[in-house]
């Protein structure tokens, strides 16, 4: 009984929050309220949520009555519970950040409203335990990206907008395709059962294998994997930085998370095709990063390419498919969702306070502003993965897991990664804060105390999550079970037979 | 039977893939709704395609029909119902905006003026 | 056509042409389809029909009424502001699968009962009536705020 509430809530909270909102009209301070209390909502039921899974195990609830392998049910484990938590709390700071930098204009028009619906989605995305309603919520939260992206219709929106729209339409598409493989192949859409019917499966590989290439170009194509990163800094570009933050951290991460669970628990059969394939795409994925985070001075682009190398990484870990790898990846892509909405949103303070995105423009700022600076050094060197910041633990995890199953070099890219990482972000700091004096007098007179309060508090979370590593680590134990240990993910329907 | 549905899903995407490469926004989008066409097309052939039977699973009758395609497809069309409006008016107002309705000419950074 | 126009004498073009044959049959036509969409909405539960198709068609009907007369006539004649449409059917459809755990059943349980009306005979009541009812306000909703707001850019 709570538990059919309970697993329901992150996705019931956002959905009710932006049909309340659609209901007030164009009335931007109530919008804000209004999604201001979810967002702190959000963060309570799905912090319960993540107490109830450590106590109880998986959550299961069965929508509409029907049985599990006929009905549409709700899965959340603890890598679906500690991912629901993150996009609570990123979203809680967004929604805070948003207040004093999306505009008057793009709160009138809905932009709460789109928001609420993109974390609907998003949240489902994490928590279904079925293949097709996965799509679906794909889709909600698509739907509503493409909204955001083009929200106050600027050229460069526009025109980015649409690229973007049409990729992952395209890419949509062929999500449907595999599904329609796979289904031909298994006769079954819940994920669990898949995988039950897929571990003793006997017949051709030629096909799974096929299925297996088709929904890595899809998840691909949404998490911005090579050689389908193509769109990603063009499109990222151009929203405003709230909703550029809210995509960076978020949108890729569920592409990963899609790639992570299929990967576990569909293509099992052929590994040294399907997870070499993937280990080498993220390699390629981390090497043209570090080459893009380098090779640019403009600071969004910087931190967009950021997102690629972050995103090879934990694909790297997810790769490997052993129990180490698995608990990096997951220590990762948590610490990335974190860490990258606050340098986003540090970026975002920087830019809207001196109205230029390129670093080598600026200098000196951290006379006027100390504490966004060294917060913003806080925060590089947690991306970077420097000891105890909370980079580290998942980067280490992740190398280790590589050097156990002899991959030497995906070892040391990563590693070396790191190191770009950190030259690519203290660039950044020492061209804005560090450097000779800019005329201070270009500054814009602008409300900061929400902007920063939002961002600051999103460093110091990811530095708390950092320095109480150790002691969250059963919770990344059991998140990770269910990755390399897939027969426990579909424990629950074994149980009821 | 299935293999003329097959056929059929391939013409539709092939005509897809062409349609999408031309300059035109409008023939892009036309070209996206024959994809989901194309692509509701193979999902419903993936199902089995059978006529005439129940789609229960009644444990008095032998032979059923699979209503789960039926389903899936339903849900896909009208993601792609929504879909195409948006993108139909998103492409009206780039043509309003931008001043033209040629790919070509969409290139580099725009900026406002 | 425009030049034509001109050179008759006419300064301003008309944007729209009032066709008197095409007002009088959408007249007609118009409760027609309503009716039928209706139809389709009710038929929706044990054979074909249901909410999306109904509110796409209740749509195309009040369509029809924007190209045989024009937006204002239709605004005056149906002044609802079509995004409070959209989200009194997404409220439909979020609620009632909500209410269902008052009763301490999972999320979009269904329910569903039998009673005789005089005149109809036995008819089959469902909750998921309800929820259909917000399928068809979304559909509808939506279908004409994207032709209105095609419509009103053109303008």
């Amino acid at each position: 009984m709570t538990t059919n509430i309970l697993a329901l809530l992150p996705i019931l909270i956002p959905l009710f929050s932006g049909i309340i909102m659609l209901f007030m009209g164009k009335r931007p301070v109530r919008h804000r309220v209004v999604s201001g209390i979810t967002g702190l909502l959000m963060m309570l039921a799905a912090a319960f949520i993540v107490a109830h899974v450590f106590q109880n195990g998986t959550m299961v609830t069965y929508i509409g009555d029907w049985m599990a392998p006929f009905g549409i049910n709700l899965v959340i484990d603890m890598a679906s519970a500690l991912l629901l938590l993150t996009t609570s709390v990123i979203t809680f700071a967004v929604i805070v950040y948003s207040f004093q930098s999306i505009g008057i204009e793009r709160e009138k028009y809905y932009y709460y409203v789109m928001v609420m619906f993109m974390i609907t989605g998003v949240n489902g995305a994490f928590s279904t335990g079925d293949i097709f309603n996965m799509f679906v919520f794909f889709e909600v939260f698509l739907l509503s990206s493409y909204v955001l992206i083009t929200l106050g219709g600027k050229k460069i929106q526009l025109q980015e907008g649409f690229k973007y729209l049409l990729v992952n339409l395209i890419s949509s598409n062929f999500f449907v395709l595999g599904l329609a493989y796979l289904y031909s192949v298994t006769g079954s859409l819940n994920m669990a059962d898949i995988y039950l019917k897929l571990e003793n499966y006997d017949g051709s590989l030629v096909i799974m294998t096929i299925i297996a290439v088709v929904f890595l170009f899809v998840f691909a194509t949404k998490a911005g994997l090579f050689p389908l990163y193509f769109w990603l800094p063009g499109s990222y570009y151009a929203p405003p930085m709230p909703v550029i933050a809210l995509f960076g951290a978020l949108l890729t991460k569920v592409g990963v998370y899609a790639i992570a669970r299929t990967y576990s628990l569909f293509f099992i059969g052929n590994e040294a095709f399907t997870h070499q394939a993937l280990l080498l795409l993220a390699l390629l994925t981390i090497v043209l990063g570090s080459v893009g985070a380098l090779a640019y001075t403009d600071m969004k682009n910087i931190i967009i390419y950021n997102i690629l190398i972050a995103v090879g990484v934990i694909i790297v870990g997810f790769s490997m498919m052993d129990e180490i790898g698995t608990i990096g990846a997951m220590y990762y892509l948590i610490h990335d969702m974190i860490i990258k909405a606050a340098l986003f949103m540090l970026v975002g303070f920087i830019i809207y306070r001196t109205g230029k995105a390129d670093s080598e423009r600026l200098g000196g700022l951290i006379k006027r502003h100390p504490v966004a600076g060294w917060m913003f050094l806080v925060a590089g060197f947690a991306l970077a993965g420097v000891p105890p910041l909370s980079g580290f633990y998942g980067k280490f995890f992740i190398v280790q897991s590589t050097f156990d199953n002899d991959h030497y070099i995906a070892g040391l890219i990563v590693l070396i990664s790191s190191l770009a990482v950190l030259i690519s972000v203290v660039r950044i700091f020492m061209n804005v804060f560090w450097r000779g004096d800019m005329d201070f007098s270009t500054l814009k007179p602008i409300k900061t105390d929400k902007l920063l309060f939002a961002s600051i508090g999103l460093v110091i979370v990811s530095v708390v999550f950092g320095l109480a590593a150790d002691l969250l680590y059963p919770f990344f134990e059991m998140a990770a079970s269910s990755f390399h240990d897939p027969a426990s993910y579909a424990s629950y329907l074994t149980e009821v037979e | 039977m299935e293999l003329i549905t097959i056929i059929l899903s391939g013409i539709l995407i092939g005509a897809s893939v062409y349609l999408m490469l031309s300059k035109s926004l409008i023939r892009i989008i036309i070209g996206t709704a024959l994809l989901s066409h194309g692509v509701h097309l193979m999902l419903l052939t993936m199902g089995q395609l059978k006529r005439g039977n129940v789609p229960v699973l009644d444990p008095e009758v032998s032979s059923y029909t699979d209503p789960l395609p039926q389903a899936m497809i339903l849900t896909a069309i009208v993601i792609a119902f929504a879909l195409t409006a948006y993108i139909l008016v998103l492409a009206l107002r780039m043509y309003k905006e931008i001043g033209t309705d040629n790919v070509e000419e969409m290139k580099g950074v725009p900026h406002d003026d | 056509m425009k030049s034509t126009l001109k050179k008759a004498g006419y300064s301003k073009v008309q944007k729209q042409v009032h066709d008197v044959f095409l007002q009088f049959t959408s007249k007609i036509v118009f409760f027609i389809i309503i009716l039928f969409a209706f139809k389709l909405f009710f038929a929706g539960h044990y054979t074909p029909g249901g909410g999306f198709v109904g509110g796409l068609l209740a749509a195309a009907a009040i369509i029809l009424l924007m190209i045989a007369y024009d937006q204002k006539t239709v605004a005056k004649m149906l002044p609802i502001d079509f995004r409070i449409l959209i989200g009194a059917g997404l409220s439909f459809a979020a609620v009632l699968p909500t209410l269902s755990f008052l009763f301490g059943t999972p999320f979009f349980t269904h329910q569903h009962t039998y009673i005789n009306v005089p005149v109809f005979g036995e008819v089959a009541l469902h909750s998921a009536v309800i929820f259909d009812v917000g399928v068809f306000l979304t559909v509808a909703g939506a279908a004409l705020l994207i032709i209105k707001l095609i419509a009103e850019e053109d303008a």
